[in-house]
Formats: structure tokens, C-alpha cells, sequence
């Protein structure tokens, strides 16, 4: 199951300086909020991403926490004010202490 | 003859309508607006007030699966002022935490969208802390057709 997790980003490559940029993300996951109950009638245990880290050039921007009741395949979007050319980095981790990665560069023009 | 079975039917299909309805019931008295207030109440310590944070959510949602939010709050995001924090509910959801969101002045817009599951008809709730610990608040209601809890 975990090979069908995978992190998609939609972020600009390039932006001036000082721009605000929208990123987009979104990474496939069922979310399970152990709420829910399978075919024999039992609790299907939680099972969810809980955080997402945005940073920077190592410098962080957004973090988030998400609860059960963020929907299956958690879609995130937010801003970032860009200055210099960098890397921008995500970090999700699961209730496993899974983490899966992703990483685009925008250039400053 | 014909008519007993059809009476046991009947019987069966109200005591059995009487059991959704009550598992209904069951379900709303999970919903919990209190809880949500407490959780919000012990991260952002404080009264919040009205304004600079804005919610948008369609009125009525088809499917409680998966309902768009956007949450923007009013603020320049530099140095000297920005957004530190974002905490969304939904009030009534058997869990009523969402979301979590911690800025930095490099967000350079505290805008955040996402999608949440909704159990039923019920209000998101988010309260924004500024960086010089002052809170907004703000919140929206959500009509839900079909909840997207369990199942």
C-alpha cells in the first residue's frame, strides 16, 4: 500500500522577486480516521498523514497538522513570498512515522 | 395466512427504521460544538474577536467526503506582523480538530485551502493568532447532504 503513496506538487519554476506564489500539493492517501468500519464489521484503525513541512532553502514555511477529518488524498494549498532562488522542500509523515519527500526548484528571475 | 407475514414485515422494516433513526441520534449526540470550543480554547489562549479571517465553503455540500475550504486571514505577513498560527474546526464532526497551520512571515500570504470530511450539517470554525498573541475568529456554516464519516 505504501508504494501508492506518492506526493504531487503543482509550483511555479519561476517567480520575480518578491513575488507571492501559490504551491499546490497533494499526496495520495486514504486517510483512514479510525472512525470507520471494514467489511467484517471492526473499526478500521487510524491511519493518517498528520503533518505536512514546507520549508525553504531550509527555512521553514508552513507547518501543518492535520487531523482525521482532513479528506482522503490531502490536497493543500498555500503562499509563499519568494526572494531568492532556493528549493523548496516537503516533508509529509504518517501515524507510522512514514515520511515521503518531495522537492522543486523555483528560480528567482 | 397471508396476512401475518406482512404484518412480521412490517413490523421488521418499522423496528428497523427505529434503529437507524436511533443509530441518527446516537451519531448527533457525538456532534460536539462544546468540544470544538475547548479545543480551540486550550492552542489559542485568549478571547478572539471578530474579523480579518475569512472562510469560504459552498452553502450546501453534495458529499461530506470531501468539502472544499479556503481560509484567508487579513495580514501583511512581514516581520513585524504575520499570522503565526491557524486552527480550523468543524464543530460538529466527532472529532472537531481539522487542521493545524504555522506560519512563518515567508508564507508572504496566510491563505490556506484545503478539503475536509464532514459528518454532517455544522459550522467550520477557525481562529487565527497573530504573532503579537492577539486571536481572530471566524466561522461558517456547511449544509451537508451526505456525511462522510464511517459508513
Amino acid at each position: 500500500m505504501a508504494d501508492d503513496i506518492k506526493p504531487r506538487l503543482r509550483v511555479p519554476s519561476t517567480a520575480k522577486k518578491g513575488e507571492v506564489v501559490e504551491i499546490k500539493t497533494l499526496i495520495t492517501h486514504p486517510m483512514e480516521s479510525g472512525q470507520r468500519k471494514g467489511a467484517d464489521g471492526k473499526l478500521v484503525p487510524r491511519l493518517i498523514v498528520n503533518s505536512l513541512a514546507v520549508t525553504y532553502n531550509d527555512k521553514p514555511v508552513v507547518n501543518v497538522t492535520m487531523e482525521p477529518a482532513v479528506a482522503a488524498n490531502p490536497y493543500m494549498a498555500f503562499f509563499m513570498r519568494v526572494e531568492e532562488s532556493g528549493t523548496l522542500k516537503f516533508v509529509w509523515t504518517d501515524d507510522l512515522k512514514n515520511s515521503w519527500t518531495a522537492e522543486s526548484k523555483i528560480e528567482v528571475s | 395466512m397471508t396476512t401475518a407475514p406482512r404484518l412480521t414485515r412490517r413490523r421488521a422494516l418499522s423496528g428497523a427504521l427505529g434503529a437507524i433513526a436511533s443509530v441518527l441520534a446516537a451519531r448527533q449526540a457525538l456532534a460536539t460544538p462544546d468540544s470544538a470550543r475547548e479545543w480551540l480554547a486550550s492552542l489559542a489562549k485568549g478571547t478572539p474577536q471578530a474579523g480579518k479571517v475569512t472562510l469560504k465553503a459552498p452553502e450546501i455540500a453534495e458529499n461530506g467526503m470531501a468539502v472544499p475550504l479556503t481560509v484567508s486571514v487579513d495580514s501583511e505577513m512581514s516581520e513585524k506582523s504575520y499570522v503565526k498560527a491557524l486552527y480550523i474546526a468543524a464543530d460538529g464532526n466527532p472529532n472537531p480538530p481539522v487542521a493545524i497551520y504555522e506560519f512563518t512571515p515567508l508564507a508572504g500570504k496566510a491563505e490556506v485551502s484545503l478539503r475536509v470530511k464532514l459528518s454532517q450539517t455544522q459550522n467550520f470554525v477557525a481562529v487565527a493568532e497573530m504573532n503579537d498573541g492577539t486571536l481572530y475568529k471566524a466561522s461558517r456554516e456547511v449544509k451537508v447532504t451526505i456525511g462522510g464519516c464511517g459508513g
